[in-house]
């Protein structure tokens, strides 16, 4: 791989005490979650962010935090593939725990799983395309086969590589790490949300993958930060529509609620911060009580928010109306984000201006069924 | 070694399931103790060549090889399989498995009983290397990858400050995948000479020979031009492996340099009628020519082998 750069924008775009029986069989001597040397979790969560509050105060920065963290958990390692920008500081912090291998994503994995196995727990951040694709099978087999406590954050995920071009745009990442048995997925809004999630990971011990996210916080968020579980941002109404998003298009989303409440639809918003493991509690009710769905990704359409709530639907036998505003199967245009999102229709106005086509849509549909007893719709036009 | 493993037996007369005698402590063994143990491994390795195979050419190749390291080099036993001050081996080639598990079995880390549960579900002896198995430090079958694994273990070592050492071995095929060399030069940035590598340099890819369809050489040349320090050795001359190898056990060849070995090998090592075979990596025989082999291992004459070649992969 030649040049990353500019890898990450100056707009400020930007790791379980014990695996569960190693799926390969670990016989315990020294493998997945014996944690040799390791010293454990030093607690949950930061001061008065709802967890055990052994973290002290939140810090402000993702560099922050993970300089925190590094100071309360001795096993912590923060490993990169010269993908500096947003932990640049941390080398004088971490010293030797601070390793840089290159630009060499697959080794950089199968240290992290070596380093893993004498009980450290590795926060590895790099690239997103690089490190979910280039490194894709050291993560699957490596990481993946032996379940071992590996935080993978990858940085400039999806819109956020702005003008790098399709090379590093990672728009399946979601769908390639999700796809990896055990391994967790969680895309935060913002980077408050981002900090807050870090501490639940590590303690979770599995092996997870963040969707790195250093923008301002999207909306003021109530509810501390739980794996598994989504934040309801806007309760929005029975019969209305729903908009289900991740990562710092929340705040598009947030603005798009705004536009349709301003058109009289009642909407409610949900966070889907964690999307593996997902909630399935809210994405049911959500289905139960709207009549329409509309999840809003920048990822393709094909393995991300989009058919996690599809399959959930299904293996619930609750159907809704579900629309996709996601890339589909194309990148996007390279450019600066606010440009990108303009062009693209990811801004809260073309957001919302989309799930008011798509009711209308349906409104029109709505006029041309009839029902037919028994339950079986047909066109009107063609009795 | 008077009070040493039982005296192997002869000829096709061998038992259906070997003798077992007490495994032995690591560093009771001398140079002389190894051939014998070593036809031991070979014949677990020929008796696994049956009822659905295995890579029986590689196996033999690499015998020697782990025998070798398990008895003279790594501070390594059952009762400390879970210390983390132990010296760690990665079979990174991972097609070899069966001398690694026939070692395991002779030194008392897994029940020889479970050899003969080779491919079976109720256990898990199978054709890559996985920790079901005490003994076996990571799972490996996809090429390319222990030597990055080892790099993340040594360096914890180092971290920690500890003595204990790291040793990889890779096959030569192996050596087709990047990745090898991206871990190369890393091992190399990161100065760890707590990390070995040794090349089971048998000659063969799968199905055809590395010279025929990627030259591999000059081997030891890249090693150097990637940081690392290298010496050839012959990996069935224990001798030649003592000179090689043993320096290694408590340092490196150089301060500050990774170090690597070449062990030039034979592919199907003992067996003289599938020795040096392209067609001979992975191979499934019948019961009788299981015996033949078990014969022609003890300096029979070769009974000929009726199977077909395998080109697998």
């Amino acid at each position: 791989m030649t040049a990353h750069a500019p890898q990450e924008a100056p707009a400020g775009h930007e790791a379980r005490g014990r695996a569960a029986a190693a799926p390969d069989g670990g016989a315990g001597t020294g493998g997945a979650g014996t944690s040799e040397g390791g010293t454990g979790g030093a607690g949950t969560g930061w001061a008065g962010t709802g967890g055990a509050g052994t973290g002290g105060p939140a810090p402000r920065t993702y560099e922050a935090a993970l300089a925190a963290l590094s100071a309360l958990r001795p096993e912590l390692v923060v490993m990169t593939a010269e993908n500096r920008a947003a932990i640049r500081g941390l080398p004088p912090v971490l010293g030797a725990r601070f390793v840089d291998v290159g630009i060499c994503e697959q080794t950089m994995i199968g240290a992290a799983a070596g380093l893993a196995l004498r009980g450290r727990t590795p926060v590895v951040h790099a690239l997103a395309t690089f490190l979910v694709m280039r490194a894709f099978e050291f993560i699957r087999t490596d990481v993946g086969i032996a379940n071992l406590p590996v935080t993978l954050v990858g940085a400039v995920p999806g819109f956020l590589s702005d003008g790098n071009g399709p090379t590093h745009q990672a728009l399946e990442d979601v769908a390639l790490m999700r796809g990896i048995p055990h391994m967790q997925v969680i895309c935060p809004a913002d980077e408050e949300e981002l900090i807050a999630a870090l501490p639940a990971i590590l303690d979770s011990r599995a092996p997870t993958y963040v969707r790195h996210n250093a923008l301002p916080a999207a909306v003021a968020h109530a509810a501390p930060f739980e794996i598994g579980r989504a934040e309801l941002v806007a309760p929005g109404a029975e019969g209305g529509v729903t908009l289900l998003t991740y990562g710092f298009l929340l705040r598009e989303v947030a603005a798009a609620r705004l536009v349709l409440e301003e058109h009289g639809v009642p909407v409610a918003l949900l966070n889907m911060r964690s999307l593996k493991p997902v909630d399935e509690v809210a994405l049911v009710s959500a289905a139960r009580r709207s009549r329409l769905l509309v999840t809003v990704e920048d990822h393709f359409q094909t393995g991300g928010l989009y058919s996690i709530v599809a399959e959930v639907m299904v293996r619930h036998g609750v159907l809704c109306r579900l629309r996709s505003l996601s890339l589909g199967e194309r990148w996007f245009k390279p450019a600066l984000l606010p440009a990108v999102l303009a062009h693209e229709g990811f801004t809260g106005p073309a957001i919302a201006g989309k799930v008011l086509a798509e009711l209308g849509e349906q409104a029109l549909l709505d006029k041309t069924l009839v029902d037919i007893p028994g339950g079986r719709h047909r066109p009107a036009g063609r009795r | 070694m008077s009070s040493g493993p039982a005296t192997p037996a002869q000829g096709a007369e061998a038992p259906a399931a070997p003798a077992s005698p007490r495994p032995e402590p690591r560093g009771r063994w001398g140079l002389e103790d190894l051939p014998p143990l070593a036809l031991r491994v070979r014949e677990h390795i020929v008796r696994m060549a049956t009822a659905g195979g295995c890579f029986i050419g590689a196996s033999l190749s690499c015998a020697d090889l782990l025998v070798y390291l398990y008895t003279r080099v790594l501070r390594l036993s059952p009762e400390t399989l879970a210390d983390p001050g132990r010296d760690y081996l990665f079979l990174s080639k991972g097609h070899d498995v069966p001398a690694l598990y026939g070692t395991l079995a002779e030194l008392g880390f897994i029940e020889r009983e479970r050899l003969g549960r080779h491919l079976q579900t109720d256990d898990s002896i199978y054709w890559h290397p996985n920790r079901a198995v005490p003994g076996v430090e990571f799972h490996s079958g996809s090429l390319g990858h222990l030597l990055s694994v080892g790099i993340g273990v040594a360096l914890d070592i180092r971290l920690r400050g500890g003595a204990n050492r790291v040793w990889v071995i890779l096959g030569d095929g192996e050596l087709d995948e990047g990745s090898v060399w991206e871990a190369c030069l890393v091992a190399s940035a990161l100065r760890l000479d707590n990390l070995t590598a040794i090349v089971d340099r048998n000659e063969f890819q799968a199905n055809v020979r590395t010279e025929e369809l990627v030259p591999l050489e000059p081997i030891p040349a890249k090693f150097e031009a990637f940081g690392w320090s290298c010496h050839t050795t012959d990996g069935h001359d224990f001798g030649e492996l003592e000179a090689a190898l043993a320096p290694l056990r408590t340092a490196p060849y150089v301060p500050g340099r990774p170090s690597a070995v070449v062990a030039r090998t034979v592919r199907g090592k003992g067996l003289p009628s599938i020795e040096a075979k392209a067609d001979r990596w992975f191979a499934n025989f019948t019961a009788e020519e299981i015996e033949g082999l078990l014969a022609e291992l003890h300096g029979g004459p070769s009974r000929g082998i009726t199977s077909e070649g395998l080109v697998v992969r």
